[in-house]
């Protein structure tokens, strides 16, 4: 009986592992999570007849995934959930150029300096507030007027998010380690209030714990959808100022594939009007084409250009520097 | 899980040991040296990724400071954990097994089910727990300091590994002889002396067995501790991985962390050395259960708070995730399929692993020697070196040596196995000692053959031994997360990958249901386990 039981268990396994030996056109790395990449997958395998394999992980393991495998991979796609990553594996040589007629009409902040990846959304920073007791004159010009007494207790952050990490990275890219260590210093002893993520900031604002707090752009409407009575609002800091950083998710053909063709097929698509519309539309992004119908709750998308500041996203790789600078800070 | 040693007598003449094995059959020879041959795969790598920095950096990245305060805080972390899963495992054991408590097989079961619940859960349960915005204070209002660092870890590690502790002990416990502790009475010691000079010494095995498979787990676990964010080695190996993108300075981290618990390894082989007695040759009898009398007072709020803790916390977590935005019905419809992919792949892997620890653990006990050690040692590294780094190896191997089994059901169950291969020799290493050889002599002098002596004689006495290796290894491999990662056939998404590809888009609700199914799932073959064992 037991023997039969482990020729079961064998005869079993083998047969689940047979259908899938038979493989896709393309096979996509995601560090985007299923539920999101899902519905954009049926709708370009229904529009084009090519179909897609989908890894889902983690973005950075995927990226060092991508680094050992190296011109072994069997990925065609890689789509990342920040710059960081796409700066990392285009650093390491493995992304191939992309058609430059798919990022020469691209706005600057959405487009890599070497051609080898673009973004598919776009994820911005603002402040989030409480209309109640904020008045508008409170609104901070500058990530760096928070350190100010007026704003003692009354700011959150989330020092051990990835998309506060990111945004660290590019203030120490434009404002040099020193200028920054000295913020994050200043915000800790003026009493920031520390938070798990972007969401539990945007709550505690609605709970009266806080005023403000730093996060990103698409947490606030998703609270909206739900209660359109939320007693919070964002806002973006003057033109140009480190606090609007556009951060991105990014998308690349790798220089290892073998179905090049189709692979900038699907980048195409990811940039098409109907992708594009999905993202502002369902999660909230920004997209990064014009030609899309504005989501009432984001800001205009030339308004957004106006006011994020210019930061090569290839420059936002050091994470590790980031990592110490906070440890040094004692935010870690 | 029984430590009790049977002497086995060996097949080579009595003498000086000898390094290289005489007599072993080769049926037993062979698949023990090509597990230790594959755990010389991630070695490799490692040494490969090591030292191709230059000298200067290289010396720079080995004797950085920070190098020691990871190891201090690493130590600290397995110390904590050893300690409090002490705490908890120890009281339980000898509560199911010693006393006349009620309902022992329905805490049994209890004592073992954290197991299943996947670190990452665990961790959220706890850091969800405290805080301005935790589940308590928006529940009750109450606000409990938020659970994070050497503490949240500590107790996060310590929630789901002490059923590894809990398990040798209550097996320890319960094959010890009566007839020891009453010599012991009679000769008029203490009861304090009985338990320092005759119970503890002998349940020495068993507790530095679960010691030791805590401890390397402590020091290969990312989920928890990369969660709560305490700075251990396996921390820094994840922000060197994810952060960074080095894999040199990681390799190095890895290597170290593989000296560290070879070193564990090394010192449990020194203390597990002594020999044990029983009285007499008879069979052991099992000691009258002690009444516990008034101080059930005391055992009945220690487990509620043993078992809210372990189970309560996550099994609430996943309920609070679930109706805080109710998932459309037709996702659940997923799960069975997901749990199908999941279990397709944790069994096959746990049904290798233990077909691998047999003859390990046969080469051990039937024919000691310093190679048989070290060849059975090294199934430790598997289990030891952090699971990223492990899959890494196996990418490297498998793209240069067998490019078409990359990204198969085949590596991933290979590469489970490997990295679970010591937590099913454990198990069935305590069920050899107990099995005298002559059996197997006498079947082989009657003409058997390797295999129908396995069948008929072995099997049969060992087969709560492999159970067990096989449960633990399927319940570890059902929440495995980083080697499914790199290793699964692209599209093979098991529960695991779900719920974290789920949570990581905040989307806990829709894990939910797939978390539970882990949780329910791995419970139910634990069930299976203990039903199993029978009396």
């Amino acid at each position: 009986m037991h023997k039969s039981l482990f020729t079961a268990a064998t005869v079993a396994a083998t047969l689940l592992a047979a259908p899938l030996a038979s493989a896709a056109d393309l096979t996509l790395y995601s560090g985007r999570g299923e539920s999101m990449v899902e519905p954009l997958i049926s709708q370009f395998e229904q529009n084009t007849g090519i179909s897609v394999a989908v890894r889902y992980g983690d973005t950075a393991q995927l990226a060092v995934l991508l680094q050992e495998e190296g011109r072994r991979s069997p990925a065609d796609l890689y789509w990342g959930q920040d710059a960081g990553a796409m700066g990392a594996l285009s650093k390491a040589g493995l992304l191939a150029e992309l058609p430059n007629d798919i990022y020469e009409n691209l706005p600057g902040i959405y487009t890599s300096e070497t051609g080898n990846w673009v973004a598919a959304s776009g994820r911005a920073r603002v402040v989030a507030y409480s209309p109640e007791r904020a008045g508008e004159d409170e609104l901070p010009d500058s990530a760096f007027d928070l350190v100010d007494e007026r704003y003692e207790g009354r700011v959150g952050w989330a020092p051990t998010n990835g998309s506060f990490q990111s945004f660290i990275t590019a203030m120490r890219v434009e404002h040099c380690d020193e200028r920054t260590l000295a913020w994050l210093e200043g915000m800790k002893s003026n009493g920031a209030v520390t938070f798990r993520n972007n969401t539990t900031q945007v709550q505690g604002i609605a709970d009266g714990e806080i005023d403000f707090a730093l996060v990103n752009s698409y947490y606030l409407p998703r609270f909206l959808d739900s209660d359109a009575d939320f007693p919070v609002e964002q806002a973006f800091f003057a033109d140009g100022d480190i606090g609007n950083l556009v951060n991105v998710a990014g998308i690349a053909v790798l220089e290892s594939s073998d179905n090049r063709e189709a692979a900038v097929e699907f980048v195409r698509f990811l940039l098409s009007s109907a992708a594009q519309q999905y993202f502002t539309g369902n999660v909230y992004e920004y997209p990064v084409t014009r030609d899309v119908i504005q989501n009432p709750v984001l800001e205009d998308f030339d308004r957004l250009l106006e006011v994020s500041p210019q930061i090569d996203l290839d420059d936002l790789e050091d994470l590790e520097g980031t990592l110490n600078l906070l440890r040094d800070a004692g935010l870690l | 899980m029984k430590p009790m040693r049977h002497p086995a007598t060996p097949h080579h003449a009595p003498g000086l040991p000898r390094l290289l094995p005489r007599g072993v059959p080769l049926h037993i020879l062979l698949p023990s040296l090509i597990a230790a041959v594959a755990m010389l795969v991630p070695l490799f790598y490692l040494g490969l990724r090591a030292f191709e920095a230059d000298s200067a950096t290289l010396v720079d990245l080995v004797f950085r400071p920070r190098n020691l305060q990871l190891l201090i805080n690493t130590l600290a972390l397995a110390a904590g954990v050893v300690a409090l899963t002490t705490l908890m495992a120890f009281p339980l054991a000898w509560l199911v097994t010693r006393t006349d408590i009620r309902f022992k097989k329905s805490l049994t079961v209890l004592g073992v089910i954290p197991l299943a619940v996947p670190g990452y859960v665990m961790a959220y349960a706890l850091i969800g727990l405290g805080g301005n915005y935790g589940v308590l204070a928006q529940l009750t209002g109450f606000q409990l300091p938020r659970i994070q660092g050497y503490w949240g870890a500590t107790l996060a590690l310590s929630l789901y590994t002490f059923p590894y502790l809990f398990l040798n002990l209550r097996a320890a416990l319960a094959g010890l002889d009566g007839n020891l502790e009453e010599s012991a009475r009679s000769l008029g010691y203490s009861q304090r002396e009985i338990f320092r000079r005759v119970t503890l010494p002998h349940l020495m095995p068993a507790l530095m067995a679960g010691w030791l498979v805590i401890a390397l787990y402590v020091l290969g676990d990312f989920g928890a501790v990369a969660l709560m964010r305490y700075e251990a080695f396996s921390y820094a190996i994840y922000t060197q991985y994810s952060g960074a993108f080095d894999r040199v300075y990681a390799a190095w981290l890895a290597l170290m962390l593989l000296a560290l618990a070879l070193s564990f390894v090394m010192l449990d082989s020194l203390v597990v050395k002594r020999k044990l007695a029983r009285i007499g040759t008879g069979v052991a009898r099992p000691m009258t259960p002690m009444p516990l009398g008034r101080a059930r007072f005391l055992a009945w709020p220690y487990l509620m708070a043993l078992f809210t803790a372990s189970i309560g916390l996550p099994v609430m977590i996943l309920a609070y995730w679930l109706l805080l935005a109710p998932p459309d019905l037709s996702f659940f419809a997923r799960v069975p399929g997901t749990l199908l992919r999941s279990a397709g792949a944790a069994l096959p892997a746990a049904l290798l692993a233990a077909a691998f620890a047999l003859p390990l653990a046969f080469l051990t006990v039937r024919y000691p020697s310093p190679f048989a050690t070290l060849i059975e040692r090294s199934a430790y590294i598997g289990y030891a070196i952090p699971p990223l780094a492990l899959a890494l190896a196996m990418v490297f191997f498998s793209l240069r040596t067998a490019p078409f089994l990359y990204q198969t059901l085949a590596m991933l169950i290979i590469t489970w196995a490997m990295a679970s291969l010591a937590l099913a020799l454990g198990p069935i290493r305590s069920a050899l000692l107990q099995t005298r050889p002559s059996m197997e002599e006498a079947a082989h002098s009657l003409g058997h053959g390797p295999i129908s002596t396995f069948v008929n004689v072995i099997f049969p006495r060992l087969h709560r031994g492999i159970l067990a290796g096989v449960v633990l290894v399927f319940v570890l491999c059902m929440k495995e997360l980083p080697i499914t990662f790199l290793l699964a056939p692209t599209g093979y998404t098991t529960l695991a990958v779900t719920v974290f590809t789920r949570t990581s888009e905040g989307m806990l609700a829709e894990a939910a249901p797939f978390a539970a199914a882990i949780v329910v799932f791995s419970s139910l073959s634990v069930g299976l386990l203990l039903t199993k064992e029978g009396k």
